[in-house]
């Protein structure tokens, strides 16, 4: 390394301090620079948030009219004809459009909403700001990052408007019913399925370029002072979303780019003496399984890399909002490292009923039992921190503790779908729709509610309307649970059925059906309330307060919280502080010590305090 | 942890220190920490590949094909009718090796700041790569000639998804090699232009460096599933 030593603007990224004393050096953005095309972590991170919105609107709707055909599977909703045409004739949704709908609903909400928008929002936000540093490591990658994901999004919904409908074979693509590109088996197999293939291409380049960006930044680019046990948990989880991505994507990519060679070349690397109308096509040796294995490996992390930024932002809210510390720091940092490891290894129970061996199986639900151990910590550790705390009840803390709430009911019906003799009866039945709509749908969605919420200040200097904020909450809450809780009921219910109209047995479920059906369509509109409060609150929300203002910037720091974003001013400006760079003297979580409400991470330590370790 | 040193940059500090911000803690740039995640990346996506291969493969081994059978000609004119089994991919194979040795001495040249050094080694990288591809081509449309295609097998190959697998990954390696030499085309470019001798150093070069050895490392373990097992 003798004749090449790194330069400390290299390490520190592209962003010198030259760049934010003055603009004489540089040329004043233009417009599209500035709002469009830009490399500024705060752009990105709205661009990121507010595509995610348009996608949950989207995916929402689509659950809306879904559980419109499950709720009134006899009558006819004649706007339904004027909105989609030729896919509800008569005012009926037909079982093709059924099908695709519920395909997409599960890709968007997945990838889209629950990927994209949660950890892409608030990896980019909250990096930058809490390590405290300029801006990401490469400002034009994580531009690419957006970009590659601005693309998917254009190509799955272009998908829509297809003749034939979008992929309609279920999010987790299966073949051999996704591998025949054959629209008399099945609509959504012609064109809709490659574009929703090309989208998850562009999908999985967002994600890497993104998730390479967010460990480089978090390696390298920490302020002086800011080790690694000083880093808030929102930090760690994002370093260890973004290392999950990278590593299990790939999987994906290899299986998704297979089964185009099957559909386009007429490979056989999934298929195997495939019948269609009587006559043996011409598939030989492939495996379909192979495929499944494939898809959840990335598949079973997925769920990781959605739900580890909502625990990261939830333990980040519990604790500013109790105005405690973090319950068990280090218990924390090393569960997440311990969910990492073992999401790696519990794929195959999704595979219970493919002919897996059993004594493989029971590999696979001991380490499904074993993920329970870390995920128990955590849950453990949020109620301790809010045991006996100054709790605020805030719009994010309403959202956090619902968080938690979420998790824990959602959890518990983990733990019994991880035995395999449990899950051969349970598969495929409305339990397991309700497990993991609780535990990574509902739960992950009120993670990013209480970002939002919490970091709505951050974002705009503003606050978001309360009481739109807790009418939002308490249907939210009350609602996911009148839809996903009954659920657990109707354990014989296969999913993804058009109707059961023809099945007498399942008459006793009707009214079941119809009020979960009710309380979607409710929970639907309170989304909405969420969204009109969100782009009002831009605009007309409360200002924070301005506890001081130096060199024109205004400070102020709205939920009196540690972490180094409250240090930047209020004023959003490229290179994030006006001045040096705080440096860090102690851990994000100092709340109620020393006779002080908080002291933030870059105040000195007193003189005689012992630092926290 | 704490006593343990390391040299990094102008002095010698502690480990502890190292992560305590403010510096890199390995004491290298943000892109080469990236190269290096994707690296750990791309693995996977090989991984992935050879994992399927593995797969199909012993669901079928019995009827598997035998590369020295496969693989037993030089698909150049003059060579017809020679049985040589693996001397062309050896050939292959080789010039992977030496345009690894020449990107070695090419980011070698760079810490030098070396200018003319860079290209004088970046040229051989790029022509081996370039060979490489076209020795590839040959080789496909030999086997192809003989009947082995993606979606049919020759008769030498018995099973149809030898012939896939091995388009297919073969294939996915090319478009890596292939890549490599876009960049490093690029990487000339911007030497002569004197882009590195202006920013102070060739991290560049070594980035790059750091995915072709990658892309030749993978390469074995291709070589060996396809051309050896």
């Amino acid at each position: 390394m003798s004749a090449h030593t790194t330069t400390t603007a290299d390490v520190h990224g592209h962003v010198d301090t030259d760049h934010i004393h003055g603009h004489e050096h540089h040329h004043e953005p233009t417009w599209l620079e500035t709002y469009v095309f830009s490399t500024d972590h705060k752009t990105i991170a709205k661009q990121f948030l507010i595509t995610g919105m348009f996608w949950g609107i989207v995916g929402g709707l689509l659950s809306v009219l879904f559980r419109l055909q499950l709720g009134w599977p006899n009558d006819t909703f004649p706007f339904l004809e004027s909105f989609l045409g030729k896919w509800a004739e008569g005012g009926k949704i037909s079982n093709e459009f059924y099908l695709a709908m519920v395909t997409m609903h599960g890709t968007i909400l997945v990838f889209f909403v629950l990927t994209g928008g949660l950890s892409g929002t608030f990896a980019n936000l909250l990096i930058p700001y809490q390590i405290g540093a300029r801006d990401m490591a490469s400002g034009f990658i994580n531009m690419l990052s957006y970009w590659f994901f601005f693309a998917a999004s254009v190509v799955l919904f272009i998908s829509f408007f297809l003749q034939t409908g979008p992929a309609s074979g279920g999010w987790t693509a299966y073949p051999p019913l996704n591998g025949l590109r054959d629209i008399s088996i099945n609509k959504g197999s012609g064109l809709g399925f490659d574009m929703w293939a090309l989208a998850m291409t562009f999908f999985i380049v967002s994600s890497l370029l993104g998730g390479l960006n967010y460990v480089a930044t978090i390696l390298n680019l920490r302020t002086k002072g800011m080790s690694m046990m000083k880093l808030p948990l929102t930090i760690w989880a994002f370093m260890f979303t973004a290392i999950l991505g990278i590593l299990s994507f790939p999987a994906l990519l290899a299986g998704v780019a297979l089964l185009e060679f099957d559909r386009l070349l007429g490979t056989s690397f999934y298929l195997n003496m495939i019948v269609v109308n009587g006559h043996l096509l011409d598939y030989r040796g492939g495996s379909p399984i192979l495929y499944q294995h494939l898809f959840w490996f990335l598949g079973h992390p997925e769920v990781y890399i959605i739900i580890l930024p909502a625990m990261g932002i939830v333990s980040e809210v519990l604790s500013v909002h109790s105005r405690k510390p973090i319950f068990g720091y280090r218990a924390m940092v090393v569960s997440i490292m311990a969910i990492v490891v073992i999401s790696f290894l519990v794929w195959a129970h999704h595979m219970f009923v493919t002919g897996l061996n059993p004594n493989l199986a029971a590999v696979f639900v001991l380490f499904t039992l074993l993920i329970a151990v870390p995920s128990a910590i955590k849950v453990f550790n949020w109620i301790g921190t809010i045991w006996k705390g100054s709790v605020r009840l805030s719009v994010p803390m309403m959202f956090a503790i619902g968080f938690v709430s979420m998790f824990i009911s959602g959890g518990l019906t983990g733990l019994m779908l991880g035995n395999s003799p449990i899950d051969i009866q349970l598969h495929d039945t409305y339990f397991v729709v309700a497990h993991f709509h609780i535990v990574m749908g509902v739960a992950a969605f009120f993670g990013m509610f209480a970002g939002v919420y919490h970091w709505f200040p951050r974002f705009y200097g503003r606050f978001m309307n309360d009481t739109l904020g807790y009418i939002h909450f308490y249907v939210t809450l009350i609602g996911g649970y009148a839809i996903f809780f009954p659920m657990h009921f109707m354990t014989g219910l296969p999913r993804r059925y058009y109707t059961f109209a023809n099945f007498e047995t399942f008459n006793n479920f009707n009214f079941l059906t119809q009020f979960i059906s009710i309380a979607a369509i409710v929970v639907f509109i309170a989304q909405l309330i969420f969204v009109v409060n969100f782009f009002y609150s831009i605009f007309n929300g409360r200002k924070v307060d301005v506890e001081r203002t130096e060199d024109g910037h205004t400070y102020g720091n709205p939920w009196e919280g540690t972490t180094l974003e409250w240090t930047a001013p209020i004023e959003r400006i490229h290179g994030n502080w006006a001045g040096e760079i705080p440096a860090v003297h102690r851990w994000p979580y100092d709340y109620s010590v020393n006779d002080k409400p908080y002291i933030s991470q870059n105040t000195p330590l007193a003189p005689g305090e012992v630092e926290h370790t | 942890m704490a006593s343990a040193t390391v040299e990094q940059g102008h002095g010698v500090v502690s480990e502890r220190e190292l992560w305590k911000g403010g510096r890199s803690p390995f004491g290298i740039s943000y892109g080469k920490v990236m190269m290096w995640y994707f690296l750990i990346s791309d693995t996977f996506t090989f991984a992935s590949f050879l994992i399927t291969y593995a797969s199909l493969r012993f669901t079928q081994s019995l009827s598997w094909p035998n590369p020295a059978e496969v693989f037993s000609s030089i698909p150049l004119s003059i060579f017809e009718g020679v049985k040589a089994p693996l001397v062309f991919v050896s050939f292959m194979t080789f010039l992977l090796i030496v345009s690894s040795y020449t990107m070695v001495r090419a980011v070698q040249e760079g810490y030098r700041m070396d200018r003319w050094g860079v290209i004088k080694f970046l040229i051989p990288t790029i022509i081996c790569g370039l060979m490489f591809l076209g020795c590839q081509y040959l080789e496909w449309s030999h086997l192809i000639a003989e009947g082995m295609t993606p979606t049919h097998a020759a008769d030498v190959t018995k099973v149809v998804n030898f012939g896939q697998l091995f388009f297919i990954i073969t294939g996915f390696h090319g478009l890596h090699v292939f890549g490599g030499v876009l960049l490093n085309t690029w990487l000339l470019v911007a030497t002569w232009n004197r882009t590195f001798e202006k920013r102070g150093h060739y991290e560049m070069v070594e980035k790059l460096g750091l995915y072709w050895h990658f892309v030749d490392l993978v390469w074995v373990y291709v070589f060996l599933c396809f051309y050896l097992l």
